[in-house]
């Protein structure tokens, strides 16, 4: 449920930006219902404007969407034994930083409650975009600024408990964030997309993490 | 836009993020047994929020410094454990009102 909500102010915003790049309100919605994630959408209607090639939409998205294979990963660590095949095809469609995080932080994960956990972000995402493209224009500008850091909240809000309950998570995010400070302002590492420096940034730290404080246990990290 | 460009884009974009995520969801029929690969996987999801966040966030709204509150008062809220959507609409609120605030100055 709280997902869902969060999804739904965060989807809101896609929605009035695809529009205003020159999309359809019912683009958008399709795009939401078929794409299912915040920042490789965002780029995607940004190369559509930008009348971008097929092989830069495909690049861009790649590597924006890189972590989402390392996350499907971690999480085929953590499900029951029916939760294979045909049920991983389908279900791996819901895999969204939110979906992860709620599901990762569950001992087991079954088909079931992965499906359950991913039904409520799934309706708020493509709601969220139907309003946002359909009353977007109406809004303010200073609504529509506000309404933008919502999804960012949404992150600190998924890392900030487990960093301030284990030393070694505050260490390892505190790495990206100084990397990522690093290839936002430093010459040259600002020329590289975002898409490709946020991978670079996540994986180096995590490999730092796991040389420096290796967790242990037995894949479950309560 | 026109109709069949927009759905080229659309399978591309669709596409490639799908497969991105279900291929290796499919793929790891096994449990992984080395602590380092571990580790690495456990930290992940932190490392991809937190570099998406920072310094990124801070450029989000019209304000850097009214961003700024936004995700201090994310922060404080999230470390009291306030859920997933209070902090979001709490960020929100806090740039609003922050943007109010420096337009009066």
């Amino acid at each position: 449920m709280p997902i869902g909500l969060g999804y739904l102010s965060v989807s809101f915003t896609f929605g009035i930006s695809a529009v205003y790049n020159g999309l359809y309100w019912w683009q958008a919605v399709i795009i939401s219902m078929t794409t299912l994630t915040s920042a490789g959408q965002l780029a995607g209607i940004g190369t559509i404007a930008a009348g971008g090639s097929y092989l830069e939409m495909l690049v861009s998205q790649i590597t924006i969407n890189l972590r989402y294979s390392f996350m499907s990963v971690a999480l085929s660590q953590k499900t029951t034994a029916e939760f294979r095949g045909i049920k991983r095809w389908l279900m791996g469609f819901f895999m969204t930083d939110e979906i992860f995080a709620t599901a990762a932080a569950q001992k087991e994960v079954s088909t079931k409650l992965f499906a359950g956990i991913s039904v409520m972000p799934y309706i708020g995402w493509t709601l969220g975009t139907l309003f946002g493209s359909i009353l977007g224009n109406v809004l303010p500008d200073s609504l529509m600024n506000a309404l933008c850091i919502a999804i960012y909240g949404m992150f600190v809000a998924i890392v900030a408990p487990v960093a301030k309950e284990k030393r070694c998570v505050l260490w390892v995010v505190l790495i990206s964030m100084a990397l990522s400070a690093g290839f936002y302002y430093l010459p040259l590492l600002k020329e590289l997309s975002t898409g490709i420096s946020i991978s670079i940034c996540a994986v180096t730290a995590a490999l730092a993490g796991a040389l420096l404080f290796p967790v242990k246990g037995d894949g479950v990290h309560g | 836009m026109d109709d069949k460009r927009f759905w080229l884009y659309l399978l591309v974009l669709a596409g490639s993020t799908y497969l991105i995520r279900a291929i290796p969801f499919a793929a790891m029929q096994r449990k992984v047994k080395s602590t380092f690969i571990k580790s690495f996987l456990y930290y992940i999801p932190y490392t991809v929020l937190s570099a998406m966040t920072f310094p990124a966030a801070l450029y989000a709204t019209g304000n850097t410094l009214a961003a700024a509150t936004g995700l201090i008062t994310a922060t404080v809220l999230a470390v009291l454990g306030k859920g997933l959507t209070v902090v979001a609409i709490a960020s929100s609120v806090t740039v609003f009102a922050a943007e109010q605030l420096l337009n009066l100055i």
